[in-house]
This record gives structure tokens, sequence and C-alpha cells, in this order.
């Protein structure tokens, strides 16, 4: 049965059409593989008798020959996403026991579709975070083995802290750990600073951001609202397509979302990239740059100048200044967003003798180390006084950030080319603990487009001399998601499938 | 700018979160790190720049001044930790 859990969506979806494998039989093997891969940490929640009754539902459907995009298709939900009834923490211990009694907009949109809920994924405290390891619920492993490393010492790794198995980034690690070992066909995430592109490139596989406003918001538990976003995990550029066309769409719940109707992002998959130009920016090469990252770079914009574009460089001045922008305006948006939670609607409550006394004390115990340090950030620069010094100055730096962009768009590069993480994935327990700001340095790359609300997708590029899988991003024109699943799809092609680890950890 | 043990246990206090004695000390550390870090923005020039309010150049929709939605009281209490007679309990607020 181990076959149907390597097919792609696009594969899954085409046999299921035909009648040549149910959705029973496939949401059951991947429930089984779940089941063995427990060790990986990468769900909190598996929903199996839901996903076995959704998919009898989807096999009555493609019996009469009806059925949606995605029906009878198994996938994961990051814990971030609301699910009726079901799990939903956002990983962290101040949601304990929390079950929405409502349904977030995307995930209404695949059920809608006909996909089948397996369970819901491992992430980062609140999507805080780079390498899924200030969940609640513990690290995730990635399903690549360390260099070197031999399945043996991984298993036992795997069974005492995890300690030195490698992340598979944050912080939708679940998510990506989740596809990569092929736990379910793809899987939501969100990305706030590069919480969707940088687990793809750490576990070689594909995530898209899109434009801010594409998916709903709506039932996402909100990290910072102008920055975060839906999108999809998938192994191929094809699936992420498919994938995305689900999940997007406009919603009245949500001020922010886009009006505009969501094409057929897969009629993109395959389209000729002859005659587009590609912007590589300058300020992306870095002083001390990995030799590999930047090879890989170099090869990327080979592949696509072999496809028929033309390749240019373009320079973004303001690109230094995101990641310091980013860790003002998202801690800033944390401290407001969290302020909910507060012991007495929802979710963890401490007793204490009076009500000040009741939030303090639950907020402490509820937080992780690095929510507590990321909202006394964003209190800190909200606070009176220093206000106009860190949020609004940071505010100026996020326009011109955007401005930088909207200058290499008009000047008609159709969309811009760089790595998409400064190196390969790194050890648990490796990173951050000495001084967060290391930790940060992962998203330089991918945390510019959350702050132009510009639309990202990486792809994976090829392996590391030490067999570690690597990514390239592509940042495309707002909602002209279409270019990018054209270009990544490219570089999937010339690069060739990253083949994926076998299951070691069964 | 950098903080000190008194700043970080204001902040704490504004941001709600109980902070012991032992770990104050740390907690400057990693904010101030955080500080060094954002210090970069301090060389950009930033004169007669707007600050951003919307990442997409959307216009905010309106839709009809009509209720949506109500009716639902136990839902809204479902997840809550004390309730009691339809209501959140809290501890006395008003002596």
């Amino acid at each position: 049965m181990t076959d149907l859990t390597s097919l792609t969506l696009a594969e899954a979806r085409d046999r299921l059409k035909s009648r040549a494998v149910s959705s029973l039989e496939i949401s059951k093997a991947h429930l089984e593989a779940i089941e063995r891969a427990k060790m990986l940490n990468a769900f909190v929640a598996t929903t199996a008798d839901k996903a076995l009754e959704m998919a009898e539902a989807s096999d009555v459907r493609l019996a009469r020959g009806e059925g949606g995009p995605l029906e009878g298709l198994p996938i994961g939900v990051k814990d971030l996403y609301a699910t009726r009834g079901v799990h939903t923490q956002a990983c962290s211990h101040i949601l304990d026991d929390f079950k929405p009694p409502y349904e977030s907009t995307v995930t209404a949109n695949l059920w809608r579709d006909g996909a089948v809920m397996l369970g819901k994924l491992n992430m980062d405290e609140f999507a805080m975070g780079s390498s899924n390891e200030t969940s609640c619920y513990g690290p995730v492993a990635s399903p690549w083995l360390p260099p070197n490393w031999s399945r043996d010492r991984a298993r036992a790794a795997l069974s005492s802290g995890k300690r030195g198995l490698l992340t598979p980034g944050g912080s939708s690690g679940g998510s990506a750990s989740a596809v990569a070992a092929r736990l379910c066909l793809a899987a939501t995430a969100s990305d706030t600073g590069g919480s969707i592109r940088q687990p793809a490139a750490f576990t070689g596989i594909v995530g898209i951001k899109p434009t801010y406003g594409r998916c709903s918001r709506y039932g996402m538990v909100a990290f910072a609202s102008s920055l975060d976003q839906a999108g999809p995990l998938a192994r191929t550029v094809r699936d992420a397509a498919i994938m995305l066309r689900s999940m997007a769409g406009p919603d009245a719940k949500d001020s922010t979302c886009s009006p505009a109707p969501v094409p057929d992002y897969e009629a993109a998959v395959g389209r000729s990239v002859k005659g587009m130009k590609i912007g590589v920016p300058k300020e992306y090469r870095l002083e001390g740059m990995n030799s590999e990252i930047e090879a890989l770079w170099t090869r990327g914009a080979e592949w696509l100048r072999a496809a028929g574009a033309s390749v240019v460089e373009v320079s973004l001045p303001h690109t230094p200044y995101a990641l310091p922008a980013y860790y003002i305006v998202a801690p800033a948006e944390a401290s407001s967003n969290l302020a909910r939670y507060d012991g007495v609607r929802y979710g963890l409550r401490e007793p204490a003798a009076d009500i000040v006394e009741l939030y303090e004390k639950t907020r402490a115990k509820g937080f992780g180390a690095e929510v507590r340090r990321r909202l006394m950030i964003g209190t800190y620069v909200l606070s009176a006084g220093y206000y106009d010094a860190y949020y609004v100055r940071a505010q100026k730096i996020r326009t011109l950030i955007k401005r930088d962009f909207e200058r290499a768009f008009a000047d008609g590069v159709d969309a811009i080319l760089t790595p998409a993480t400064p190196s390969a994935a790194f050890g648990i327990g490796e990173k951050g603990s000495e001084n967060p700001v290391e930790m940060y340095l992962n998203d330089v790359f991918t945390v510019t487009v959350n702050m132009a609300g510009l639309p990202g997708l990486v792809a994976p590029a090829g392996l590391s001399s030490e067999g570690l899988p690597l990514g390239l991003q592509l940042i495309g024109r707002p909602f002209d998601e279409e270019t990018l699943f054209a270009l990544g799809e490219t570089i999937e092609q010339s690069a060739g499938r990253t083949a994926l680890p076998e299951p070691w950890w069964e | 700018m950098s903080v000190d043990l008194k700043a970080v246990r204001r902040i704490a206090h504004l941001a709600r979160i109980e902070v012991t004695e032992a770990e104050t000390p740390h907690l400057q550390s990693e904010i101030n790190a955080i500080l060094k870090f954002v210090e970069a923005l301090d060389a950009v020039d930033v004169d007669g720049v707007e600050p951003m309010t919307s990442v997409i150049p959307m216009r905010l929709p309106m839709r009809e001044d009509v209720v949506t939605d109500g009716g639902i009281a136990p839902l809204v209490l479902a997840n809550a930790p004390v309730t009691e007679d339809g209501f959140f309990v809290v501890p006395k607020v008003i002596e």
C-alpha cells in the first residue's frame, strides 16, 4: 500500500477520477503511514474517523462521476487553522483544549472541493519560529537524515529528544515534514516571514506564499495580521497550484481578502517562460555567503535562461533593512493580536485573586519563551515615547522596501530569482539558544516578500554537497502567482525531481 | 537604545506577562540583543516617506449595515474556562 502515499496529488486525483483507486484506500494508506511515523512528531492530532467518513462520502460522489477538484484527496492541516470541533491550538499551551465552533475559510474551501482531513500538523507556537522548536508539542524531525548518519543512529535520536536530527524548518515544520515524509498528499501552511518557504527549502518540497489578500485569513490564528498569509506545501509545483486554487478566493469574512476571481493556476504549470525577464537582485548577494547557495542561485538563473528567459541584475536597495523592520512590525502586531489570550474566554486559565494577576499568571504559564519575548518586544515598540522611533519608522521602511520591488517590476521584470535560505537545514538544538537573532537570520531572503505583500514560491533546486535539499525562491508581481508556477515548474524540471528520503523512521 | 531591569519589569506588566526576578536579567539581554539588531534602521533616511498602512492597494469593502450573526451564546461560551448562567466568570473587579 505504501505506493499510494508516493503518488503526487495530481496523480492521486487522476487515479481517483478514473476509479483505479478509492479515496478510502488512499486515505487509509496515509493514516497508516502517519501511525508508523509518530516519532517524527509531525502530526499533533489525527482525525482518523473523520478522514474515513470524508473519504467514504468522496467515494460516493466519485462513483456518481461527481466531486470537486480535490475530491477524495487526503491532506494535513497546520494547527493554526480553525477546524470546527477539532483540536486547534497553534501549538500553544494557552489554547489547551480549545475546539473552535467555526471553520476557517481556507479549510472550508478545501472541504468544499472534496479534500479529506487527516489531522492537524505541528508548528512553532503561534507560528513564531524557524525550526518548529517553539511548539508546545516539541520539535518535529525532518525526514532527511543528517549527513553521514545511519538509520540506527537517527532512530535512536528520534526516541531521545531528537537532538542532532535535522529540523524541517518553521514555522510550518509539521506540514513540511509530513509532506516530505509522504504522510499526506499536501498540507496547508502559513507564512508571516518565511514560514512556508523556508520549510519547503529545508525538506525538498514546494511551497508558495501567495499575494497578501489572495487567501482569506478568517479562522487562521493571527500572528501579524498585515503579514500573515495562507499557502500550501506540496511535493510538486503542479500540486501546489492545485492546492492554492482551492484555498484562495474572495471572502466577506476578511476585509483584506481580495475580491478578484482565482485563476486556474494548474493551467500555468507547463506554460512557456520564453521571453520573460527575470531579475537577480544584487543586494541578496550577502557578504560571506555560503558558496553552495551562491552556485545554486547562478545555476537557477542558467536554467531559466536556457528555457528562453532573460536574466538581468536588479537593485532592491532597502533589502538589508527588511529583517530588522520585520522584527518591529511583526512583534508589534503580535502583541496586539495575542492580547486576546486572557484566561477568560477560552484556553488556559490560572487561578488568581484579582483580574490583573489572572492575566499575568495565565499568560506567563500559557506562552512559551519565544512568544513571551516577542510580545514584550512588541509591547515595548508600541509603548508611549517609543512608537514613532520604532513602529512608525519601521512602517516607513516598509514603504521603501515595497517601492524597491515596484521599481524593478516597472522596469519590465516579470519575476525575481533569489536563494530561499542562507543554508541547508540545521540540526535540532543547534541555533538561537544564546541570541534569538541567530535564528531570525534564517528569514533574510524571504521576509522582504511579506513586507511588500508579494507572492513568493520556493521550489527544490538540488542537493548540497552533504546531500541535503536546497531551494530557490521566485518573487512575483502582486496577484501574478501564475508566472511563479510557470517559472517554478521550469526550475523543478531543470533540477530534476528531488528523490525524497526512504522511510528510515518506520 | 537599550532597556534596564526596571524597564523589563514595566514592559512585562504592560504585556500582562508575569516575570520572576530570576528570569529578568536573561530577558533583558535578549530584548537588548533584538533592539541592537533593529538599530540598523536608524541609518535609513525616512524623511517624507509615508508609513505603510495597507500592503496591497485595496479599498476597505463596505457591506449593508445589518445583523448577520448572533444568537449563539452557548457557542461563544463553549470554550470558556469558567462560566455561570450564560456569563464569563472573572475574579471580582470592582470593590
